[in-house]
């Protein structure tokens, strides 16, 4: 979808800001936060692509004045009640309805190690041809879709190079609406900041893209 | 976590005025334990996780072994994953790892201008900054501005490589390593190397020129 979170290439945002020292979370809530959502994705009730799309459907001018953590909350909130894990009510009061079953947490503090260090890999192991090689000229699609893509505005209808393949990866655009996996391959795409952003871009620079084989077209 | 209607009970050493979030994120984590949908132990090992053990730290014991072991360093650029995995890194974030070198002559710069992807595997959660519209937005459009702001000026004969992590793979930049740390050892280096460094918005500074973060 068009909306603020593809942001590559937007001015008006203003500058930097540096923290000195910053510290891992800004606040208990922040901390908490993190963790409550890193335990209520081990449901397996929606995918890492499911929650990126609530993010980026937070309305926009929202999206601009929340606080990172503060749209993890959002976003648990809706994917918790659309799942049936709760209901509105119940995550509007903080109180459980009455007769709610009480439930067994997937994930205890002794698995925690294991799956951060597991993680959880993207790539599928299928037996899928790529369809470009390395060093071929490809087009982005120029795709406008309402759901979740990795498409980036700034690089649709442009023409780069594939810089490499990075193997089978599932699809974000059918897995984040629970459309299927959809495994294809995945690519950096060399795009010069020319071909990107016009004659008064370095003639040196480029962007590198990670994009898949629904994204591009032979050029 | 016992008592869900009153969240009154805690963090009053943290803050003399509870922020609305906090008040929201109790009352929240008060509700998903009730219901067994969270167990409070696992929310504390995956903080305790994240403030104390995966951080920058991973990363610059990577760059360090990288810079005094050459084989090290052709693995770590060819076989990212398993150069990784042998100093005991990898997983959550960092499932699919790119090592990009920077040289005299190129730069590199990490990015996620869709969200805020970032090699926690290597470098723990990110930085606000890393996050924020500002940097999120113009990193890919005025790379050289952006570095501007972070105090560094590349010469123009310097090839910027932006690289926007739009799909599950990681960026770690292994910078160049700064000149007279020959005598220096593999920890001595580690203390060198920043996070920004490893991000691409600064280089490693010499020893005993004190660099943030």
């Amino acid at each position: 979808m068009n909306s603020v979170h593809d942001m590559g290439g937007m001015h008006g945002m203003g500058p930097i800001e540096y923290e000195r020292n910053e510290p891992v979370f800004h606040a208990p809530w922040e901390a908490r936060t993190f963790g409550l959502l890193g335990a209520m994705n081990c449901w397996g009730k929606w995918t890492l692509d499911a929650l990126r799309h609530q993010i980026e459907k937070i309305p926009a001018a929202d999206y601009l004045r929340m606080r990172y953590y503060e749209k993890w909350i959002a976003a648990m909130v809706e994917l918790a009640v659309s799942s049936g894990l709760a209901t509105r009510a119940e995550m509007e009061s903080g109180i459980p309805a009455p007769g709610s079953p009480k439930l067994t947490p997937p994930l205890t503090a002794a698995m925690v190690s294991g799956m951060v260090s597991q993680g959880a890999p993207s790539t599928r192991n299928v037996p899928i041809a790529p369809r470009f090689k390395t060093g071929e000229r490809v087009r982005a699609r120029n795709i406008n879709p309402i759901g979740h893509t990795r498409l980036p505005r700034y690089a649709r209808g442009k023409v780069g190079a594939i810089q490499r393949d990075h193997g089978v990866h599932l699809f974000p655009d059918t897995n984040a609406h629970s459309l299927g996996e959809k495994p294809q391959h995945v690519y950096s795409v060399r795009f010069t900041a020319r071909e990107l952003w016009g004659d008064a871009a370095s003639p040196r620079d480029a962007v590198y893209v990670d994009l898949w084989d629904d994204y591009l077209e032979p050029a | 976590m016992d008592r869900p209607s009153n969240p009154h009970d805690h963090d009053h050493e943290h803050q003399a005025v509870p922020s609305d979030f906090a008040l929201r994120v109790k009352s929240l984590e008060s509700l998903l334990v009730e219901k067994g949908l969270v167990d409070p132990a696992a929310l504390d090992a995956l903080i305790d996780t994240y403030e104390h053990k995966v951080g920058p730290r991973n990363g610059a014991r990577i760059v360090a072994r990288a810079w005094t072991d050459l084989a090290y360093r052709q693995r770590l650029l060819t076989d990212p994953d398993a150069a990784i995995a042998e100093l005991g890194y990898g997983g959550m974030q960092g499932e699919h790892m790119v090592v990009v070198e920077n040289t005299p002559k190129v730069h590199n710069l990490v990015v996620c201008t869709l969200c805020s992807c970032y090699p926690w595997a290597v470098l723990g959660l990110p930085p606000v900054w890393y996050k924020s519209a500002p940097y999120r937005s113009r990193a890919v459009i005025d790379p050289r501005g952006v570095l501007r702001e972070f105090g560094l000026e590349l010469p123009e004969d310097v090839e910027v490589r932006v690289w926007d992590s739009t799909a599950e793979i990681r960026y770690l930049v292994l910078p160049e390593r700064p000149a007279g740390t020959e005598r220096l050892s593999k920890e001595e280096l580690a203390a060198l190397v920043t996070r920004d460094a490893m991000v691409g918005v600064a280089k490693v500074a010499p020893a005993g020129k004190g660099a943030a973060a």
